[in-house]
């Protein structure tokens, strides 16, 4: 044991893992878990990936700096904490994760690259990473020609399925439909006001808004307005809010001009505890930014909350606030960021293997109890199963659970009579 | 469009997005004041002009920190203070960038763009590193938040009204020291005729420093007035400065009335054409405007003759 407890402090994982679990007990050092009692490294890797008969190699790609650093540090630390609990508990088929860290540096180019080198040098099993719907789309050809697997985390417009690819975030129609449903209900909402940054994600979503509302809920759209991203200036279209007076404002602003948006909407008088106001695009980490007084009242629809009230939930944030500080929020991605390395292990550990065809195959079915947000379960379209749930903010940054799907919802990247 | 509504409710609108423009124009006077100084004066084009506006809106967070935690009961000031503040951190780490940088590249002025693009960058990570990647949200106080209702249908936002008297009040001080004090005949002396200025006397160096203080100066100030309406986080800057050259440049480098003539034209094709059409449209029909009329006159709306 005294051997076991040499190389672990000497390996260049420790250290690497000792910059951001120090605060973590590695149960390891007190002679915990053995990680040498997985199968044999030839049964499990066919395929040539860096693994080891101690050892697995896993790729995070996100961006660390540039614009989308502010978005994107949130999953960094999910995964990474997700991985040093995995560890902890014994690893992935006795072998312990090590961790190589890229940065996508906001450029979409780099990460297409950074996904090669991950793939083709380090030969890593798995990549937890992308963010914003561009980087998916330079990554995801990587991926395919090098037979790769990425587990992607934010909510997206759908329209993309890959064998490559486990999207753990919602795509549209499960973020959207049930919480236009909702607000159509419990307000009585007829009339809709959309306001969106001008990219694929708000206008696929947008869409799709736009045809349940008109369709299923017989509802009328009385705006849609696009603002080119960075915008700050949102005095004119709140005031054809002003005039259009919209039983709700549909909002998916993202990045910078969100923080814009929001303040001026406040400043201009509107009141968000009478005007209705759901957004798809605010979770807490954006609320950080835009000051829970500019912003209390909203209620915002997505799958996960800080303050959802269930074990797991309670665990996982206690578990982040240890690893990344008190004050850190957590908002949707970051929790969808946390279930990538799981659902990961989970499969690996169903496949028996960690060749990427055969995890490919053994993703449909995989059920994972311990999400923050409750039971998740990968369909055969490689999304998840997960409910939607309508949260209201409130002064201090957080949300208050409103409404929750019943069931889970059914992920459907290619919805029929929404595109 | 309009059949729908009453004439009472229309004419409340248009009030209302005259006074959105207005708040427009204010906007890119006091982002684009700085920036005309630098450039205008100078002839450095600062790409970090708008990292320089951050550092103000980082000042104005720490100050509304510091209040919160220990002068609580003098909050509702707080952003006056804070405004001074950040006019001199973001002045001193601009003589700062001038003497260790800037004024080696005086003879290449098209690498000093180079270089200050590699500033601003090496700002942005600073920022990123010492407060964090994610945006910081400014808390103001109470009375500088909401509107003014001056009719029964018709409100402006107070942080709008209070942009656009800082931005009159900001315009006023700099036209006066440029053009009625003695520091500012020296600093158009230098950029009219740099080695007459040297021969009567004048520190062409101090001037320099002086005026890249000033021009970074003012954006901190900038930089603290938009924590009211927009973010702060590392890269916020960026969001500011194409609209802030586009101002500078279809203004006419060097000149003062060039750049508020040129805010006000932007900032009034873009608000009315934002009131008919998507927010995107209006901002592609501006630029094609802008670039229009930049074919026609290359040197800007105004231009001042001075000695090459």
């Amino acid at each position: 044991m005294s051997d076991d407890k040499k190389r672990g402090l000497d390996s260049p994982l420790r250290r690497k893992l000792l910059m951001g679990i120090a605060a973590i007990p590695a149960i390891s050092m007190f002679g915990g878990p053995s990680f040498a009692a997985g199968p044999a490294t030839s049964a499990v890797n066919t395929t040539g990936l860096a693994v080891t008969d101690t050892e697995v190699t896993v790729g995070i790609l996100h961006s660390a700096t540039g614009t989308m650093a502010i978005s994107e540090t949130g999953s960094i630390e999910a995964e990474k904490l997700a991985i040093a609990q995995i560890n902890e508990a014994g690893g992935v088929l006795g072998r312990k994760i090590k961790i190589i860290q890229e940065d996508g540096a906001s450029d979409w180019p780099t990460f297409a690259e950074k996904a090669k080198k991950l793939l083709v040098n380090d030969k890593v099993a798995a990549i937890m990473g992308c963010w914003t719907s561009a980087s998916r789309k330079a990554v995801l050809p990587v991926m395919e020609q090098y037979n790769g697997m990425l587990y992607y985390p934010t909510f997206y417009e759908g329209l993309e399925q890959s064998k490559n690819v486990i999207y753990t975030g919602q795509e549209a129609t499960q973020q959207i439909l049930a919480g236009l449903n909702w607000i159509a209900k419990e307000k009585g909402a007829k009339s809709f006001f959309f306001v969106g940054s001008d990219y694929i994600w708000p206008r696929t979503s947008n869409k799709i808004a736009r045809k349940h509302v008109e369709n299923v809920l017989k509802g009328k759209v009385v705006g849609e307005e696009y603002y080119p991203l960075g915008n700050t200036q949102f005095n004119s279209v709140i005031n054809k809010i002003k005039l259009t007076k919209p039983d709700v404002i549909f909002t998916d602003v993202v990045g910078g001009s969100n923080v814009a948006f929001y303040k001026q909407l406040k400043a201009a008088g509107i009141d968000l505890s009478k005007q209705a106001l759901l957004t798809i695009s605010v979770t807490e980490d954006e609320i950080d930014g835009i000051g829970g007084e500019n912003i209390a009242g909203a209620y915002a629809c997505m799958k996960y909350f800080q303050s959802l009230k269930n074990e797991n939930n309670e665990k996982f944030v206690a578990a982040f606030h240890k690893m990344w500080g008190e004050k850190t929020v957590i908002g949707d991605v970051t929790q969808a960021a946390y279930l990538g390395p799981w659902l990961w292990k989970l499969t690996v550990e169903k496949a028996g293997s960690f060749d990427v065809d055969k995890i490919a195959a053994a993703s449909p079915g995989i059920e994972f109890k311990g999400a923050p947000e409750g039971y998740v379960r990968i369909h055969e379209n490689h999304h998840l199963w997960s409910k939607t749930r309508v949260g209201k903010a409130k002064l201090d940054g957080q949300f208050e659970l409103i409404y929750e799907t019943a069931d889970l919802v059914e992920p459907d990247p290619f919805p029929k009579g929404y595109q | 469009m309009f059949g729908d509504y009453s004439i009472g409710d229309l004419g409340s609108i248009f009030v209302m997005q005259g006074f959105a423009g207005l708040i427009l124009f204010s906007v890119y006077v006091l982002m684009a004041l700085g920036l005309a100084i630098i450039f205008g004066q100078m002839g450095v084009i600062n790409m970090a002009h708008g990292e320089f506006m951050i550092l103000g809106a980082y000042v104005t967070w720490m100050t509304s920190n510091f209040f919160q935690a220990f002068l609580p009961s003098l909050f509702s000031g707080y952003f006056f203070v804070a405004m001074i503040l950040a006019f001199f951190a973001s002045g001193a780490l601009g003589m700062l960038v001038e003497w260790a940088l800037i004024r080696h590249l005086y003879k290449r002025p098209l690498d000093t763009l180079l270089a200050t693009w590699g500033l601003s960058l090496i700002l942005q990570q600073a920022y990123r590193s010492i407060f964090g990647a994610r945006e910081v949200g400014v808390e103001l106080p109470q009375w500088m938040l909401g509107s003014q209702k001056v009719t029964d249908s018709i409100e402006v936002p107070i942080n709008g009204i209070f942009v656009m008297c800082l931005t009159l009040l900001i315009t006023i001080a700099v036209a006066y020291v440029m053009y009625k004090s003695r520091w500012g005949r020296q600093v158009r002396a230098v950029v009219q005729n740099r080695i007459m200025a040297g021969a009567v006397g004048i520190n062409t160096e101090r001037v320099d420093c002086y005026t890249f203080g000033l021009g970074c100066g003012i954006a901190g100030i900038a930089g603290s007035a938009f924590t009211m309406i927009g973010s702060t986080g590392p890269t916020s800057g960026q969001l500011y400065i194409v609209d802030t050259f586009l101002v500078v440049v279809f203004g006419g480098a060097a000149s003062l009335v060039g750049t508020i003539a040129s805010a006000f034209s932007i900032s009034q094709t873009q608000s009315t054409l934002e009131f008919f059409m998507s927010g995107s449209m209006a901002k592609v029909l501006t630029l094609l405007a802008v670039v229009g009329i930049l074919m026609l006159r290359p040197q800007g709306l105004f231009a001042l003759k001075v000695r090459k």
